[in-house]
């Protein structure tokens, strides 16, 4: 049974910059939201640090400097009118949240409070600067419990555990989606006058991983499938401090308190790598260093991973060191107890999980698959962008982590990924409800749920042949072994051949379960077919890229160059082929230097 | 280490009308999460094996299970705490619709009913943040750590008995704006939970603060609550 649906702006994806958008069109427009979970399951809750804003609140800050240290972080790859736009619009959204009951932690003096983060500085002094504005390491929580309030408060009209599987489009314009609900297993049609994607990352592909288990690139994907191009996804952040193993994030935040990596040597070794802000350099940096500790030997007992040490002493001892003093001037010293305040989480979720207390023995930590900077291209007005001039898809919008503006360039810093899902989460929302008002409804084709039923279908029927976990297992460790944090010529090759075979043996691939109602296998079959798609045209896009520049880090071809490569990449998927193209990066002010830190 | 898992199952469209347990022996490290043997089987042994899950580590709210009889997220209790001998279930005073998922709109619906939202629409002339105290912003610390996971309102014994009473969950989520000093609807607030099926309702049996994977002081929670309903509130 297929149930049909209109509502003149949709929104797929439930977490932070869904939700903005969705608060923002709701104002304006007859909205819906639709969550292959329910809203507060989303990822934007495991988000710990903070947001980046310069409010000054502790010492002085400016959103100049906040543009170039993203600049500088992305590697020179990030379009800097939308970054300028981002770090402009970062103080009055924080701001915004507070008003919409955002309970951040707060200044002696009771106003937010703020700390230090991996490439945030203070331009003049070079040193780390008070930017990232939390509620202890629980700011992702916060901003998914506060929009999700807040959308409670306006009567936001949510659909909850509708998967999306299909955009709609009608003579090049979006005009919907197909959603299969997961209680009955029946297929909706969503008839729009504006569509917009806010589904989040695809971290799943790789086998060591901070991300959830929904994060499977659904977006890039369906929209892939769709013929809409995917922009810089060879660029992919590996996090440098994941619980060893599992993957669990750990803050920056800890660094940021003072927390200091060190290898099996016993050394504070960020210090060779980054002299002047040391452990505090941006993520694709500290990544770097920690795997060439690791391959030089200097691992814990030699083993594959590092030492995250955030006790007192420690932290006491290289703050002595560094000379770090507090914003009144006095020397700047922890006890265990204000630590405890500061990253309660983290500290619960290394008793849980690893079995050691942070307060007293050093955490054990390695690189984790992250954060994905390329995704759905599109402009700072969140408007779905489909070749290398720039057109517009109308009625089509994407924002956060599935979207690449470029904000983010070839690296991401710390905070600027809450801050990115606020700012062009309201964008999306209030672009689409502005254009759903000009715009009529375009009219669906005969069958619009004929592509969704011919993808469940075929997995649905496929008897024997491939287990979807024997694929995904095969994808994930190929993903790290050889698309991740050091790349080269033979390996990404070998990649793309692995998943050009991967792909052909998911259409063989088969599922156990054939009822209707909550068929979580048939679901997690679609949801491999997504990531071997994101997966392939990351592996296409590394290897064709033949430079190092922030996340891509080639051992084949170790330098920058920006007269041939300070341009996006843009990735089309027309079968088993990976069509790329370039567009240029936006540049204002900040002309490409030699990044230090 | 072998582990003897026995899995609660239930699923009417397939046949399995009445609930009923399956058993899987599957070898596992003792720092594994129960949801990673959860994820073994569905993988390897029977792919009809159904349950939410997304973060898998603590922070999302959808795994929350009866793990050998109380409640937990299956992605934050790890074999080593729970033996050799796991038996898994649904939470309880929920439908059960399919395994261990259960139908959460009650739920949620409680939630909505205590305005879980900041009420003040007053903002400073200067257009930034209203001030608040590190102390004040204390008071309320414990109640935003909720995730609405459930795990609390569904180990309830009142709420067993009583599918109406609004549970420990929706209380937590009055708590957080009663006692917010930026807030001014907690009159209203406490007038929703001096009903019937409000605050007083609670027994004190503590179960919700046990469950609670986010070590909330559920039953404290509560308590302030109450205290306020009868005498008001000082922020």
């Amino acid at each position: 049974m297929v149930q049909h649906h209109q509502h003149e702006v949709v929104i797929v994806g439930a977490g932070g910059a869904g939700l903005m958008a969705a608060l923002y069109a709701s104002k304006a427009a007859d909205t819906a939201v639709l969550s292959k979970l329910y809203p507060t399951r989303s990822h934007t809750g495991a988000a710990q640090g903070g947001v980046g804003a310069a409010l000054g609140n502790l010492e002085p800050d400016k959103t100049d400097w906040h543009a170039f240290d993203t600049v500088k972080g992305a590697d020179y790859l990030g379009d800097q009118d939308a970054i300028e736009f981002m770090c402009a619009e970062a103080v009055p959204i924080v701001y915004e949240l507070e008003h919409m009951g955002l309970p951040f932690s707060r200044t002696k003096d009771g106003r937010i409070a703020q700390r230090r983060f991996g490439g945030h500085t203070n331009n003049e002094t070079k040193q780390p600067v008070l930017r990232s504005c939390y509620a202890a390491d629980r700011t992702g929580h916060m901003i998914l419990q506060t929009l999700y309030q807040q959308c409670i408060k306006n009567k936001v009209r949510f659909y909850d555990e509708f998967h999306v599987l299909d955009l709609l489009l009608r003579d090049g314009i979006a005009n919907g989606v197909v959603a299969v609900e997961l209680a009955t297993g029946d297929l909706h049609v969503f008839h729009a006058k504006a569509v917009v994607f806010a589904t989040g990352g695809h971290g799943r592909a790789w086998e060591v991983t901070s991300n959830a288990y929904a994060y499977t690139g659904d977006g890039v994907a369906i929209t892939m499938r769709r013929g809409i191009p995917a922009e810089d996804m060879e660029f992919f952040q590996f996090h440098p401090t994941g619980i060893r193993r599992m993957g669990i994030l750990i803050t920056e935040g800890v660094r940021g308190e003072g927390g200091v990596l060190v290898n099996g040597k016993g050394e504070r070794f960020m210090e060779r790598y980054a002299p002047t802000v040391k452990d505090l350099a941006s993520r694709d940096v500290v990544s770097r260093a920690m795997n060439l500790e690791i391959k030089a030997g200097n691992g814990i007992d030699g083993k594959r991973y590092l030492h995250l040490d955030m006790r007192p002493e420690i932290v006491n001892k290289y703050a002595e060191m560094d000379g770090r003093k507090n914003p009144d001037g006095t020397p700047y010293r922890v006890t265990g107890e204000q630590l405890l305040a500061k990253v309660p989480d983290i500290i619960d979720f290394a008793r849980t999980y690893m079995n050691v207390d942070p307060i007293t023995e050093p955490m054990p930590v390695q690189p984790t698959a992250h954060y994905a900077m390329g995704g759905i291209p599109t402009n700072m007005r969140a408007e779905v962008l489909i070749d290398s001039k720039n057109t517009v898809m109308p009625g089509l919008y994407a924002a956060g982590e599935v979207a690449c503006v470029s904000v983010h360039g070839a690296n991401r810093l710390g905070t600027n990924s809450l801050l990115d899902i606020l700012v062009f989460g309201k964008e999306a929302g209030l672009r689409a409800a502005e254009y759903a008002k000009g715009a009529q409804y375009k009219p669906l084709d005969d069958d619009p749920t004929a592509f969704t039923r011919e993808q469940l279908d075929r997995l649905l029927k496929n008897t024997g042949g491939e287990k979807v976990v024997t694929i995904s297992e095969e994808m994930k460790v190929k993903m790290m072994d050889d698309v991740g944090v050091f790349r080269s010529e033979a390996g990404m090759s070998s990649a793309v051949d692995k998943l050009r075979e991967l792909r052909q043996r998911y259409k063989k691939v088969s599922v156990e379960d054939q009822g209707r109602k909550f068929n979580t296998d048939l679901l997690n079959a679609w949801e491999l077919g997504c990531l071997l798609d994101v997966a392939l045209v990351t592996a296409a896009g590394a290897l064709a890229r033949q430079e190092s520049r922030g996340a891509h880090a080639r051992e084949d071809f170790p330098k920058r160059d920006d007269a041939n490569w300070m341009r996006h990449t843009l990735a089309w998927l027309d079968g088993d082929a990976v069509r790329l193209d370039y567009k240029p990066v936006a540049v204002t002010k900040y002309q490409p230097m030699e990044r230090v830190y | 280490m072998l582990v003897y898992l026995k899995i609660f199952r239930y699923n009417p469209e397939a046949g399995r009308t009445s609930p009923s347990y399956d058993t899987y022996n599957v070898e596992a490290e003792p720092t594994d999460r129960v949801l990673d043997l959860l994820e073994f089987v569905k993988a390897h042994m029977d792919g009809t094996l159904s349950f939410r899950r997304s973060c898998a580590h603590g922070v999302c709210g959808s795994d929350a299970m009866r793990i050998n009889g109380r409640n937990y997220l299956a992605c934050k209790v790890l074999v080593k705490d729970v033996g050799r001998e796991i038996t898994v279930e649904p939470i309880l005073g929920l439908p059960v619709l399919k395994d261990m998922i259960v139908d959460m709109n009650p739920f949620f619906d409680s939630y909505k009913s205590v305005m879980p939202y900041l009420v003040n629409d007053e903002v400073p002339a200067n257009g930034k943040e209203r001030l608040q105290s590190i102390e004040q912003r204390e008071r309320f610390d414990d109640t935003t750590k909720c995730i609405l996971c459930a795990a609390c309102t569904t180990s309830c014994p009142v709420f067993w008995a009583d599918g109406e009473y609004t549970g420990p969950a929706t209380i937590v989520n009055a708590h957080r704006f009663i006692f917010d000093s930026r807030d001014k609807a907690a009159s209203e607030r406490l007038q929703i939970l001096s009903g019937r099926e409000g605050a007083f309702r609670c027994r004190t049996a503590f179960n919700c603060t046990e469950a609670c994977p986010r070590e909330i002081h559920v039953t404290q929670a509560i308590a302030e609550v109450k205290n306020a309903v009868r005498s008001g509130v000082e922020n």
